[in-house]
């Protein structure tokens, strides 16, 4: 089954990933360390590389999940939480945590925490006219994130130099920081966001449908919508809030997913097996592709501008 | 499929020949004129935000008709079906199913007893008609039952009925239109319920898929489900109707079998089109000939 080997794929990926560094090791070696060796190897399997392995695969996961679930609510490729303008709307929160002084790591959290939902917000009550439709939702989320990068822009530019220096680090979005503590109360939530998501799963396939369909069958449509939108953009706010914005993941991972795995409509665990791959591939590029290790949300920016402007070039031939 | 040019025997049956119906001896459910409606609207004021369509409506749908609501465009049919589905909740008054008020029925139950051919539904990229029908037992489903024997009986038995056994690994984005709309159908077949709404099942479809269609239903309906469409079509409409329910401007005009209630004098009062109505060649149901010739 394509899920299963995509699952399989992540997992040896992972092995790999933990035996690189200035320090390599065989995967033997990090299976070894993994499994209760000790020993430096093991010191630099569990304690250094593991939790960033791990945010990788479980952050990537969440952004996965969430772009599927944006992608089958708005029936729409583009319908995805960085697009409409959450991401933005996070840095801006963050921004001004930082600009006003307040900088440290929970701060700058929750300021990311704050701005990306207050953005979900006003985009959602800007987007209703009896009930949220897809395209709405995406040209509403496209306009606020132009407005919000304007905003974003102006912040940094009234800032300090090494205030804004520290603001556009945290706004690239990296995994360089994240050791045990960092990943543990994240991926905690995340844990049971999932869970939550995954009751909805089958409520979430009959809104495909259409709206008149799903409520003949008993669905109460708009209270699962917005159930479902809270808990995507959590799930996005969690990761965002832990790492900065990582772009274009909850983009690309749903639609890849759908080309692997040959479903009907977006496949939420193989966006999230995707997401998880994808965003562990994207920072193993980032720490040892280059000479000089760069945030991975560079990296994913530049794998996901590739991708939507082929996503783009592919709309516009299909619908000439 | 059958010949749809020659009908017969196996169209309507339940529609007498020769025009007149005695009263009571209508076949294909209830005989006794009092039992309990199997969908009623009670002085429902039906409406979209401020736009009021019905102000005080009243209709019923007899248990084990074909019933069939006509009316000229925006009269309110699809709005009563609507109301009679449970997308639309009445201002004021009620909409009944058995008797018991639709808004207390919860959901999924009220979706095992009434299913629903929407006007328009999206199909998700992809998917084979198979796994869009099983779709419809979303209502027989509880958020940790799996898919069980009687799931998969129900989704065999809709494809058969919709002769769709052949498709059934074909993705929907293949099919043609008329094919389509029986996967939709289908669909609806797979929720198993003793009540069937179909809203206008036959636009755009062309007059061979349309007869093809109707004749499922009528199958359908002889096999004891109670059919409620909205047609425009009044010869299929008279063909095909145990009940009709005529409205006009938010209101029910007239009810009652097609060969009483089709007469020259509504139907030129309510589409406001002179007429002629003679016995159809074919079954001996009502027939309206227009006067005008352009």
């Amino acid at each position: 089954m394509a899920t299963a080997s995509l699952a399989i794929v992540a997992l040896v990926v992972a092995v790999l990933a933990l035996g690189l560094g200035d320090y390599p090791l065989s995967p033997p070696e990090v299976l070894h360390a993994l499994l209760g060796g000790d020993g430096f190897a093991s010191t630099i399997v569990l304690q250094w590389r593991l939790p960033r392995v791990l945010a990788a695969l479980v952050f990537g996961a969440a952004l996965g999940a969430s772009g599927a679930v944006f992608q089958s609510l708005t029936r729409n490729p583009l319908g995805s939480p960085d697009v409409i303008g959450f991401s933005t709307g996070a840095y801006t929160g963050a921004i001004v945590v930082i600009v006003s002084g307040a900088a440290s790591a929970v701060g700058t959290a929750l300021g990311a925490l704050v701005g990306g939902l207050a953005t979900a917000l006003v985009v959602y009550l800007l987007a209703w006219r009896k009930g949220v439709h897809g395209l709405r939702l995406i040209i509403v989320g496209i306009a606020v994130t132009a407005l919000l990068h304007s905003v974003n822009s102006w912040l940094l530019l009234r800032a300090q130099a090494e205030v804004a220096l520290s603001a556009s680090f945290w706004g690239a979005g990296s995994l360089a920081l994240v050791g045990w503590s960092e990943l543990l109360p994240g991926a905690a939530l995340i844990a049971v966001l999932a869970v939550l998501v995954a009751g909805l799963a089958r409520p979430l396939r009959q809104l495909e449908l259409g709206d008149d369909a799903a409520r003949a069958h008993g669905l109460r449509a708009e209270g699962t919508r917005l159930a479902l939108v809270v808990l995507a953009v959590a799930l996005t706010a969690v990761v965002t809030a832990s790492t900065g914005p990582i772009i274009f993941v909850a983009l690309a991972a749903p639609q890849l997913a759908r080309r692997v795995v040959r479903s009907a409509g977006v496949p939420l665990l193989g966006a999230a097996l995707v997401g998880g791959l994808l965003l562990l591939v994207a920072d193993v590029v980032a720490q040892h592709v280059t000479t000089t290790p760069v945030p991975v949300g560079l990296v994913t920016l530049v794998i996901g501008g590739a991708y939507l402007i082929s996503l783009l070039v592919a709309e516009s031939r299909r619908t000439r | 499929m059958t010949d749809p040019v020659t009908p017969d025997p196996l169209v309507p049956g339940p529609v007498p020949r020769g025009g007149a119906t005695p009263a009571g001896a209508r076949p294909g459910g209830a005989t006794r004129a009092d039992a309990t409606p199997r969908l009623a609207a009670r002085a429902a004021h039906l409406a979209y935000d401020r736009r009021t369509v019905s102000a005080s409506i009243d209709a019923e749908v007899r248990d084990g008709s074909f019933t069939v609501i006509v009316g000229p465009n925006a009269c309110g049919k699809s709005t009563l079906l609507r109301a009679f589905s449970r997308l639309l909740a009445p201002r004021s008054g009620a909409v009944l199913l058995d008797g018991r008020d639709l808004a207390r029925v919860p959901a999924k139950e009220a979706a095992r007893t009434v299913g629903l051919l929407p006007q328009s539904s999206t199909a998700p990229e992809g998917i084979t008609v198979g796994e869009l029908v099983s779709r419809g037992r979303y209502p027989h489903q509880g958020m940790f039952r799996q898919w069980s024997d009687a799931d998969r009986a129900a989704v065999a038995t809709a494809l058969a009925e919709t002769d769709l056994v052949d498709l059934a690994e074909v993705p929907v984005d293949e099919l043609s239109g008329g094919q389509r709309q029986r996967v939709w159908v289908a669909m609806a077949l797979a929720q198993q319920t003793s009540v069937l709404l179909l809203d206008e099942p036959t636009t755009y479809l062309d007059m061979a898929h349309q007869y093809d269609l109707l004749d499922l239903f009528a199958r359908l309906h002889e096999q004891g489900t109670t059919v409620v469409a909205v047609l425009h079509d009044l010869a299929q409409a008279a063909r095909y109707a145990t009940d009709l329910i005529v409205m006009s401007d938010g209101e029910v005009v007239a009810t009652g079998a097609p060969a009483d209630v089709l007469t020259a004098e509504l139907v030129e009062d309510v589409f406001d089109l002179p007429c002629l109505v003679v016995p159809d060649p074919v079954t001996g149901t009502p027939l309206v000939v227009p006067r005008r010739r352009r």
